[in-house]
């Protein structure tokens, strides 16, 4: 067991865990932030995406020890307690989720992204996209609601 | 003024939540504090004897708690029954033989999934291999293999094929594949020693009749068996249908070891063991006159549903069974169905559900024709298309087309797709040794299954003995409190649908007030909900007879409102509105709260009219008013809503690599009024993709040892957004005279239409008629060599 110390959300946690925990069953059981979402545990699908020190990273392939001092960003602090933030109103407004299971990955690379690219043409929005499944909505709302949201900024 | 919910493109009041990630799906939940975790031991072959299974070293790692295996399967529960008679009995887990790789074998539960799994490597298994079968059609001409074959005619095809100045014979062949939710199956399962009953979480989407056959494998009384799934799901498309076979095996596991058992599959387990569309092969004879009439269609069908036929299997092959002339007007058909069990994960429900193997040989089939009678295959079409006069229309088969204009379909696509231009430019680029193609596909969307259709697997003298099953039926309930909160509980355990946002839409116009003031709670609960046994969402019911148990249910509230409100107001009901979250005399000004209504049921049941029962509160059932079982020729009204697709696909195939791009897709659809045009929408183009992922990438592949080779997802290749084609999509709304709101299902519309509209184009650019799905650039470039 090993202790470690990570910032979520701004929150400051102080657990000891086993070093092979991975970072995304660290996000979701140990600390409860279940918004964060498992589709696949070998790096594909996305849905476990959150912002590691500025980064966006997939949860699944890191270790929680790997974390240890950094900052992390998952979706339950986009808008924290407050209004929710013009991508996740963007999302709502295109019916940019269905089942919702993909959307606080694809929501977490999308800050990442927008950060870069401010103004993204569509071609990169979908090359972001790439690296994310979403196996309800055919993409393209989604693709709507990332370059409206990058339109409101 | 009174305010028309139905209809408008409401975003949902879901993503809220959902957004924030507060979403409550399985795994989010703690529903039976210190439940132990699970891990699925599971053959590494995919055919064996088990000469040996030893846990002992596992059961000696601390933090296991035990392990069930398949023998204390055997001893604790029966085969799961299914709608054919079955050589091969299915259970929860392999007993003495292993029929697939990934086949459970034991569950090792520990304190945690961690231990668990390293648990799960020190099982000593011993394998005797055994040959497996994974050819479909060696299948079938083995007698234990073959699980079911029925023969059926309508009309008088033989004379008619006879008789045709062409005959078109053709075999297409449908590749095994799965819609992959994001989210793989998950099961809280929690055995209560002291009353005899299992209480069990799981993100099942029904139908559940399936409830039925996880109680009867657990020999226990419907009641007996608690089924709960939670509020949200990460999507489904059918597969997690089949997770009610581990909600048997955990409810053992957590009988056997005395605690309550958590299992959360993980994707390779998903992709291995959990459940996938049935693989086809269809041999096609269809006749046509010299003027492009079709005559005749014959279909010789195996279906091959892996190795064992598991409830509801083998439905796929009768869910179509009313639409096996398609949209045609073909009166001379005939088919053989055959059912054989190969060496590979048993099949289930999937998008579409039968409609995909089915419109791909008729589709194809009808563009061979086409070609072999130099007509363009949009105006053969045409010549055959079901006319909107003839409509309502009984099918050969017995399937009963509602309404629509199926014509005018077709036309607006081939408007919005510039078809003529298109066939000129097409026509110019191949002049100039470029290849590319032109694809049509014109097909019937049924929804909402009738539960009979599968006692079609036995033959009119066997279902003579047994009680008819008919029908597609759902329920739900409105409540007001006290203080005039209005809360809606429904059964369809959807998968992010948009149901809430719906049901609030529905119940929002007949009560005079706005969405936003309705709740609507999804967690469906067998022992506490609304239900029937075809509960659940699949085959597009819910928009056909789940809003009608609503709108139901709603009806008697606001009915019971205004009679409160008009012996209150000393009224007439019939002059009493409910608008703006009051109940009004029309054309006055005098009225009442909702509320205040709502307070007389509950606090003052002195001040209700003479008679009246207090509470405010209703609980309403809706069965589709068509769906009879089948008659003694085998004819089938199978399901209660027909929409219609007219699809235009435009391709090119590079020379070079053999990679398919789709230009331009058009998609026309018809499915009668739509209750939320933003969510009607986001199901088509969702429908779409999967359409679009078997037409040009996925596949589950398994190797001539029965060894699956696409057992991830960097193998099991979805579709992703560079790849998925543009879509025009436009809308004709012909209600349906069946389902209470004029509604029809449209979300699996397009995953039947696609593979065939590409699968056209494909073989047009190509100028041959041996293709096969997917069309991945591979395969494509060798048919090039
Ligand atoms: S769960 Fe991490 S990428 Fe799929
Ligand atoms: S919304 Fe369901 S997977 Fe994207």
């Amino acid at each position: 067991m090993i202790p470690i110390e990570i910032t979520v959300n701004g929150r400051r946690y102080r657990e000891t865990v086993p070093a092979r925990l991975l970072l995304s069953d660290f996000i979701r059981h140990t600390l409860g932030l279940t918004g964060t979402h498992v589709g696949c545990e070998h790096g594909v699908c996305g849905c476990c995406t959150i912002i590691l020190d500025g980064t966006s990273i997939r949860s699944c392939l890191f270790l929680a020890v790997q974390a240890d001092g950094s900052e992390l960003r998952t979706v339950e602090g986009l808008a924290g307690g407050g209004e929710l933030t013009a991508l996740q109103r963007a999302f709502r407004e295109r019916h940019a989720l269905q089942c919702g299971f993909c959307t606080p990955g694809i929501l977490m690379a999308a800050v990442d992204f927008l950060g870069r690219h401010p103004e993204p043409s569509r071609e990169q929005v979908v090359g972001l996209l790439s690296g994310h499944l979403c196996r309800c909505t055919g993409y393209e709302p989604i693709v709507e609601a990332i370059l409206d949201a990058a339109g409101e900024r | 003024m009174r305010q028309q919910w139905v209809g408008r493109p409401l975003p949902r009041f879901e993503d809220e939540a959902l957004l924030r990630g507060a979403g409550r799906y399985l795994d989010d939940l703690d529903p039976a504090p210190n439940a132990c975790h699970a891990a699925v031991l599971r053959s590494q072959l995919a055919h064996a004897r088990i000469a040996k299974l030893d846990p002992s070293a596992a059961l000696e790692l601390p933090g296991v708690v035990g392990v069930l295996t398949g023998a204390d399967v055997a001893e604790l529960s029966r085969p799961f029954p299914a709608g054919v008679d079955c050589p091969i009995p299915y259970r929860a887990a392999a007993v003495d033989v292993a029929r697939y790789a990934g086949e459970p074998l034991a569950v090792v539960v520990a304190r945690d999934r961690y231990v668990a799994e390293d648990a799960l490597e020190l099982v000593e298994v011993d394998y005797e291999p055994l040959e497996p079968v994974l050819d479909p059609l060696t299948a079938a001409a083995t007698e234990r293999l073959l699980a079911s074959d029925r023969s059926f005619r309508y009309g008088d095809p033989e004379s008619a094929l006879a008789s045709a100045h062409l005959v078109v014979r053709e075999r297409f062949a449908f590749p095994r594949w799965s819609g992959t939710p994001l989210e793989c199956y998950g099961v809280v399962a929690d055995w209560d020693e002291a009353t005899g009953s299992l209480t069990a979480w799981a993100n099942f989407q029904g139908p559940f009749t399936l409830h039925s056959v996880a109680a009867a494998a657990l020999g226990l009384p419907g009641s007996k068996l608690r089924l709960i799934t939670p509020p949200d799901s990460g999507g489904s498309f059918g597969i997690k249908s089949t997770v009610y076979a581990y909600v048997v095996l955990m409810g053992l596991a957590s009988r056997k070891l005395g605690v309550p058992v958590r299992w959360i599959e993980d994707r390779l387990e998903h992709l291995a063991g959990s459940s996938g569309a049935t693989a086809r092969i269809t041999d096609v004879e269809a006749g046509f006159s010299a003027d492009g009439e079709l005559l005749a269609l014959r279909y010789d069908v195996v279906e091959d549903v892996g190795a064992y036929v598991r409830a509801p299997e083998p439905a796929t092959l009768y869910r179509m069974h009313g639409s096996l002339s398609g949209a045609y007007r073909v009166r001379h058909v005939a088919a053989r169905n055959r059912v054989v069990t190969t060496n590979r994960c048993p099949t289930g429900l999937n998008r579409g559900f039968g409609g995909p193997q089915l419109y791909f040989a008729l589709e194809r089939t009808m563009a061979i024709a086409a070609r072999r009678l130099s007509l363009d295959p949009a105006e053969l079409a045409r010549r055959n298309l079901i006319r909107a006069d003839e409509q309502p229309y009984r099918t050969p088969s017995g399937g009963l087309y509602d309404s629509g204009d199926y014509a005018a379909c077709l036309d607006d696509a081939l408007r919005l797709a510039r078809y003529e231009e298109r066939v000129a430019e097409r026509d110019r680029a191949r002049s100039e040794g470029r290849l590319v193609g032109i694809g049509v596909a014109c097909i019937v969307e049924p929804s909402i299954s009738n539960m009979g259709y599968i006692t079609l697997a036995r033959t009119p003298e066997q279902r003579a003995g047994e009680l008819p099953k008919s029908g597609n039926a759902e329920g739900a309930s409105v409540q007001v409190s006290p203080l005039g909160g209005i809360t809606v509980r429904v059964a369809t355990a959807g998968q992010g649908q948009g149901h809430a946002t719906v049901c609030a839409q529905i119940v929002a116009d007949q009560l005079g007030v706005g969405p936003a003031d309705v709740e609507v709670i999804t967690e469906m609960d067998t022992s506490t909900s609304a239900w029937t046994v075809s509960s659940g969402s699949y085959s597009s019911r819910f928009s056909g007879v789940s809003a009608g148990a609503v709108l139901r249910a709603a009806e008697r509230v606001a009915a019971k409102a205004r009679r409160i409100a008009a012996h209150l107001l000393e009224c007439d009901p019939d002059d009493v509105e409910l608008a703006g979250g009051r109940a009004v005399v029309t054309g006055s000004a005098d009225g009442i709260s909702l509320r205040r209504v709502a307070g007389v049921a509950h606090w003052n049941p002195e001040a209700l009219p003479p008679g009246l029962e207090p509470g405010l509160q209703a609980t309403a059932f809706h069965a589709a008013p068509n769906l009879d079982p089948p008659d003694a020729d085998d004819r089938i009204a199978s399901s209660a809503a027909h929409g219609f697709v007219a699809d235009v696909a435009v391709v090119e195939v590079e020379r070079e690599t053999g990679r398919v791009l789709v230009l331009d897709y058009v998609s026309v659809h018809d499915a009668g009024r739509l209750l939320n045009p933003l969510l009607a929408a986001g199901q088509v183009r969702g429908s779409f993709a999967h359409g679009a992922g078997v037409a040009l990438l996925e596949r589950t592949v398994y190797d001539a040892d029965g060894n699956l080779l696409t057992g991830s997802f960097m193998d099991y290749l979805c579709l992703t957004a560079p790849e998925l084609p543009p879509l025009t999509t436009g809308h004709r709304q012909s209600p349906s005279p069946f389902t209470p709101l004029g509604a029809k299902g449209l979300g699996e519309g397009t995953t039947m239409s696609v593979p065939a509209a590409i699968g056209n184009a494909v073989a047009d650019a190509l100028g041959r008629d041996d293709i096969e799905l997917p069309l991945t650039a591979p395969r494509v470039w060798e048919l090039l060599a």
